[in-house]
């Protein structure tokens, strides 16, 4: 009991450290920074560097962690927030997602993906308090944890930097009336928080006893959901979230095992939005001032083809690979196809209603995951179970993420990225529905008048053939009053509403047929494969649905499958590594997000 | 029947009593004026009477309907348009859509089964018919698509050249100005019960703020009721059937024009604690 509990706060130290600086930032400069996880994981990285291969003693090893991490910060605020300011927050949410990639694997390609051994440097099990067995790395843990709180409460109320910190959370353009510098505040707060996320990696290293590129998703993850708990903005919320949010994890993991941490972590995240979105500290505004993506494609109109170029096109999909490519290459071309209807239902979503998904995975899942289990375990027929997974996958996601509507902009997101993180973790964790880790195999190939489609060429033209009525259907919204209302709803929610839109039945609708599309797509995902598990529907699937809509046009049903062929289909052919392939998303949407926000198949009006 | 019925509304943020017990009415037909210095919670008591903002206490009734806490939308629905201090037209709809958003409300072949749109789960009904009404496209949706569209067109004549040529512009690109214009048009196209207008001349200049105010009396004139929040004293005072004076959230003055005018403690709130409000 008292040791789980002990063991939750330790945990939970990290989780606040990194809660701090997400709630610093998001006080000063309004954005999510997406990028602190990997903060988190540069710091355990650098750390176990300077312990192990350099030998540092720990006070060493913190400075130097400190050194490293402080910087990276910086740079994060320099190359990926401060020039987006003016921009719509959704252009920082994006950068900062594609900072974390970019971070992320490119530590994987200079630490290498394998897990390393984190050596404690301190005592683990040499303290002992009435029944209680610790260590001098618990206590130390805590001490530099609680230290550096007070440190930072000290820092914000007494000096004039920190007050100055202070000042501009709380009101950005008074602050800058009175003459407060808030670049340089910007930087220092991304800097701070950064240092306090390389610290809580350096512990949180020593904690877990061993580290991998990867940790800082897991662990960032949880540190986003304590962020969330504790009320986003608010400094002792995001204390008192990150340590609520690591006893909780402690208990359930020592009640249902490892496996259930994530649940835990996504669930609780969940909760919170629907049930109170401002957190337990947290403040909430009762109006917003501006739309999330707004005139993000600012001046953008889609590229638009007369019918006789969509028929060429469609023609030629169809021929081309029949009379000219190898099985290899139409095997390609069945990817590419499933990831553009993938990144269609992202179009009608993000792009159409405005809403950023960053969890685009779970319906994917859900469809994919219901085909399988209907045609395998009750040997329904394919086209049977095609439908219901697009139904099954439009009322999940619905459920899910429909009582955030009630939110705004980021919190969406967040809701999204935890609704698809939930989805891949329950995969994992409902083993009597799923089978666990190990999911589904032997998904038998569908049948058409009495022939097994399972011969690549077969494949794709079955895969094509329901890619087109997808378009045509996407194509077809966007021209109806459906489609000008969506619109109205991503430009100004405050207006729509005062023209009598429903505004959150609309975004519903959104995600519910997208939702369906998506589902579609895993459903023959399933098929083609004859085998999925869990991983296969990781964050980096939401990711690239998503750097597919952006790099194409996020408006822009064609740029959907463009930007298909160009992520999915190239780096296929090229036989690209999958550490460089996401390291290429990443930058790519990094650059689009910077130089090109309308994307490839938006041109700017006028 | 009265229009719209305040009775003692009040809503604070963080404390700052930003609206502190109003109360008024709007008779069919009036343009009924609310004035004040800055901060006194003018756009605050427009968000509480259009349901952008849901009042701490105090009751809101539109034509005999108890209508407080209901959402924006379904004021809109019921006859109540208004338009925003800031402006606010979607950017990237062009002017002739902007307008067309509008009407939504009146939507019927295009919005099957609307009035289920407040009932649980009903309401999935409609919006699932209205995803098949938008993928067929028949034609009862198309005439009635057909006949919106003339009905844009004739709330963007009302603003004689000024609109009409830049129909098919996005919004973004038009000036200031025009981007008001629309935004009027946008709340005028459902032909609202009651008009309620915060500072449609806000950055305008005089020949504009002029244009508008002949827009405004035309439409007085053709019986449109209208609640206008307004710093522009003489708009105000050729346009108001009755005038509203709020000083730190409270009616402080009210009654006609001319009496509000001279009222001693409306020169003071106006005079003798700040400048008045000049805008650019
Ligand atoms: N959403 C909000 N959150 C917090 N405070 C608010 C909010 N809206 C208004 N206030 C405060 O309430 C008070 C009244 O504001 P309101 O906008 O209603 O004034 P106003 O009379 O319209 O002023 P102006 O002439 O400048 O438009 C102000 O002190 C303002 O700062
Ligand atoms: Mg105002």
């Amino acid at each position: 009991m008292l040791d789980t509990a002990l063991a939750g706060l330790v945990n939970g130290s990290s989780y606040a450290l990194l809660a701090l600086g997400l709630s610093l930032i998001f006080g000063v400069a309004n954005v999510i920074n997406f990028a602190h996880a990997s903060v988190f994981a540069v710091g355990a990285m650098s750390g176990w560097w300077f312990s192990v291969d350099l030998d540092w003693p720990l006070w060493a090893v913190l400075l130097g962690v400190t050194a490293v991490t402080g910087l990276l910060g910086l740079v994060i605020n320099v190359i990926a927030v401060t020039p987006l300011a003016k921009a719509p927050p959704i252009a920082a949410l994006l950068s900062t997602f594609a900072v974390s990639v970019v971070v992320d694997n490119g530590a994987q390609l200079v630490f290498g993906p394998e897990t390393r051994r984190f050596p404690a440097l301190l005592a683990t099990d040499n303290l002992g308090l009435g029944g209680l067995r610790f260590g001098t790395l618990d206590v130390t843990i805590l001490v530099v944890a609680i230290g550096l709180m007070l440190v930072l409460g000290w820092f914000l109320r007494a000096s004039r930097y920190g007050r100055a910190i202070r000042a501009v959370a709380q009101d950005r353009d008074a602050a800058a009336q009175m003459g407060i510098p808030l670049a340089r505040v910007q930087n220092l707060a991304f800097v701070i928080a950064s240092v306090l996320g390389g610290v809580a990696g350096v512990l949180g290293g020593m904690y877990l006893n061993n580290i991998s590129p990867t940790v800082g998703s897991t662990v960032g993850m949880s540190a986003f959901a304590a962020a969330t708990l504790g009320g986003l903005g608010s400094l002792p919320g995001a204390v008192a979230g990150g340590l609520l949010l690591g006893v909780v994890e402690a208990f359930g993991v020592s009640w249902w095992g490892g496996n259930a941490r994530t649940l835990i972590t996504f669930a609780v995240l969940l909760i919170v939005l629907w049930v109170r979105p401002s957190g337990l500290f947290g403040k909430r505004a009762p109006l917003a001032a501006e739309p999330m993506t707004g005139t993000f494609f600012g001046a953008a109109r889609t590229v638009r083809l007369r019918p006789w170029q969509v028929a060429v096109a469609a023609v030629a999909a169809y021929v081309v690979p029949a009379v000219a490519l190898d099985d290899y290459t139409v095997q390609i071309g069945v990817q590419v196809v499933v990831y553009a209807i993938l990144a269609l239902s992202l179009t009608l979503v993000s792009g159409q209603a405005g809403q950023i998904s960053l969890g685009q995975a779970a319906p994917l899942a859900i469809g994919a995951y219901t085909s399988a289990l209907l045609t395998t375990a009750t040997g329904l027929d394919f086209w049977l179970s095609l439908p219901i997974s697009g139904v099954v996958a439009a009322v999940l996601s619905v459920v899910l993420v429909s009582p955030s509507w009630r939110l705004r902009g980021h919190y969406v997101s967040i809701a999204t990225l935890a609704t698809g993180l939930l989805v891949a973790a329950a995969a994992v964790n409902f083993d009597w529905l799923t089978n666990g880790p190990s999911g589904v195999s032997a998904i038998p190939p569908p049948t058409l008048f009495g022939a097994s489609v399972s011969a690549p060429l077969a494949v794709y033209f079955l895969d094509l053939t329901i890619l087109l009525v997808v378009l045509l259907l996407v194509v077809r919204l966007r021209r109806s009053t459906l489609g000008r209302i969506w619109s109205a709803v991503r430009e100004d929610e405050v207006a729509a509403r005062s023209s009598g839109i429903a505004v959150a039945d609309y975004k519903s609708l959104a995600f519910g047929i997208g939702g369906f599309v998506a589902g579609i797509g895993g459903a023959l995902f399933a098929q083609q494969y004859g085998y999925i598990d869990p991983s296969v529907f990781g964050i980096s699937v939401s990711l690239l649905a998503l750097t597919i809509v952006v790099l194409g046009g996020l408006n822009s049903p064609l740029g959907a499958v463009v930007g298909a062929i160009v992520l999915v289909g190239l780096p296929e052919a090229l036989r690209m590594l999958q550490e460089t392939r996401m390291l290429t998303y990443g930058l790519l949407l990094l650059a689009v997000v910077l130089f090109r926000p309308q994307g490839l198949m938006g041109k700017v009006a006028r | 029947m009265t229009v719209l019925e305040v009775t003692g509304l009040r809503r604070s943020f963080a404390g700052l009593r930003a609206v502190d017990g109003v109360s008024f009415t709007v008779e069919p037909g009036e343009v009924v004026s609310i004035i004040g210095p800055n901060g006194s919670g003018k756009t605050t008591a427009l968000n509480l009477v259009s349901g952008v903002l849901r009042p701490d206490s105090g009751q809101v009734t539109f034509q005999g309907r108890d209508v407080t806490g209901w959402r924006p939308e379904r004021l809109a629905a019921a006859g109540l348009s208004r338009t925003f201090q800031n402006g606010r037209v979607f950017g990237n709809l062009t002017v002739a859509e902007n307008v067309l958003i509008g009407l939504t409300p009146t939507l019927q072949a295009a919005r099957p089964f609307s009035r289920w749109r407040n009932v649980p789960v009903l309401r999935w009904a409609s919006l699932l018919a209205e995803t098949a009404v938008a993928l067929v496209d028949p034609p009862a949706v198309r005439r009635e698509l057909a006949d919106r569209q003339a009905k844009v067109a004739t709330q963007l004549d009302r603003f004689g050249d000024r609109l009409t040529p830049r129909a098919d512009l996005a919004a973004h690109t038009l000036s200031y100005a025009n981007r008001r214009r629309t935004e009027i048009a946008r709340a005028l196209a459902s032909g609202p019960a009651l008009l309620v207008l915060d500072e449609p001349t806000a950055g305008m200049n005089p020949a504009e703020t002029g244009e508008v105010l002949e827009q405004l009396l035309e439409l007085k004139a053709a019986g449109q009721t209208i609640l206008l929040v307004e710093h522009k004293i003489d708009l105000v005072m050729r346009l108001s059937d009755r005038v509203l004076v709020l000083d730190a959230g409270s009616v402080i003055a009210a009654g006609p024009p001319e009496q509000v005018r001279s009222d001693p403690r409306v020169i003071e709130a106006y005079l003798g604690k700040r400048r008045p409000a000049v805008r650019p």
